[in-house]
């Protein structure tokens, strides 16, 4: 017996106005992701290790810097949502809040930082 | 009678509820890492996003993030997040699965689980032979 009434019920697209829209998204940057991880981990892991000449060499050319560019791009838009389910789950009001703005404000820096990097490095 | 409804209930997903009620569960434990492990991440991108700025600065600024990146302390951080890499990166692939309707059955789910955690330490052990 569910103890609901007909407008707690989803109607439309739900109370939140945009029905299903997160999930969707979490799906496909988390597709993207997956064909995009093993390539980078190859990169990444290749370029550690290396001297300065060496690392700017890997970045320079363009597979490496577009699926690193991709990685980071894909995976800043993946964070926020998922960072948030846990401080929806877990924060309360004002902290929430707060949170919710740190998490995003991180993902954003993090992507324009990348980015930043690459084109000097390509320079 | 509003007033008696004000109870300090515990938040979603009731961590407190889990531990004093249940035994230790694989499928609440599988879900639980795959946030552990999301947020866990974030130390290993930090790293490699100051490495490669650095990179981009010059040799002087590169030397620097390279000493803490190649250190130990940069090999923990980094194996570390490899390893949540995996985790995530399997978990992530079960809810794929479960999103199609398929492998939603417990038994499935506690395999899958099981799956999740030794096929992450697996691809964590096969990512470091390779690169």
């Amino acid at each position: 017996m569910r103890y609901l009434t007909d407008r707690k019920r989803a109607e439309g697209k739900g109370p939140a106005h945009h029905g299903t829209e997160t999930h969707k998204h979490m799906t496909l940057t988390a597709t993207g992701l997956a064909f995009l991880m093993p390539v980078f981990l190859y990169i990444f892991g290749h370029a550690l290790g290396q001297d300065h000449a060496g690392v700017v060499a890997t970045f320079s050319r363009p597979i490496p810097a577009i699926v690193t560019g991709l990685v980071f791009f894909i995976a800043m838009r993946h964070f926020p949502h998922g960072a948030g389910s846990v401080l929806t789950d877990y924060a309360k009001g004002r902290a929430r809040r707060y949170l919710t703005i740190f998490v995003v404000s991180l993902s954003y820096l993090i992507t324009a930082t990348v980015l930043f990097a690459l084109v000097r490095i390509a320079n | 009678m509003a007033d008696s409804n004000r109870v300090d209930r515990p938040l979603s997903p009731h961590l407190t509820t889990y531990r004093i009620i249940f035994r230790p569960q694989i499928t609440s434990f599988s879900s639980i890492m795959i946030r552990v492990t999301g947020i866990g991440m974030m130390f290993g991108v930090l790293l490699a996003v100051w490495w490669l700025l650095a990179a981009a600065l010059g040799p002087e600024a590169f030397a620097t993030a390279d000493a803490v990146a190649t250190s130990w302390f940069g090999d923990l951080v980094f194996t570390l997040s490899l390893l949540a890499v995996w985790y995530h990166y399997l978990g992530g692939l079960r809810h794929l699965l479960w999103d199609t309707g398929r492998g939603l059955e417990l038994r499935t789910v506690e395999l899958l689980g099981w799956g999740c955690i030794i096929g992450s330490v697996v691809l964590t052990i096969l990512t470091l032979i390779v690169i």
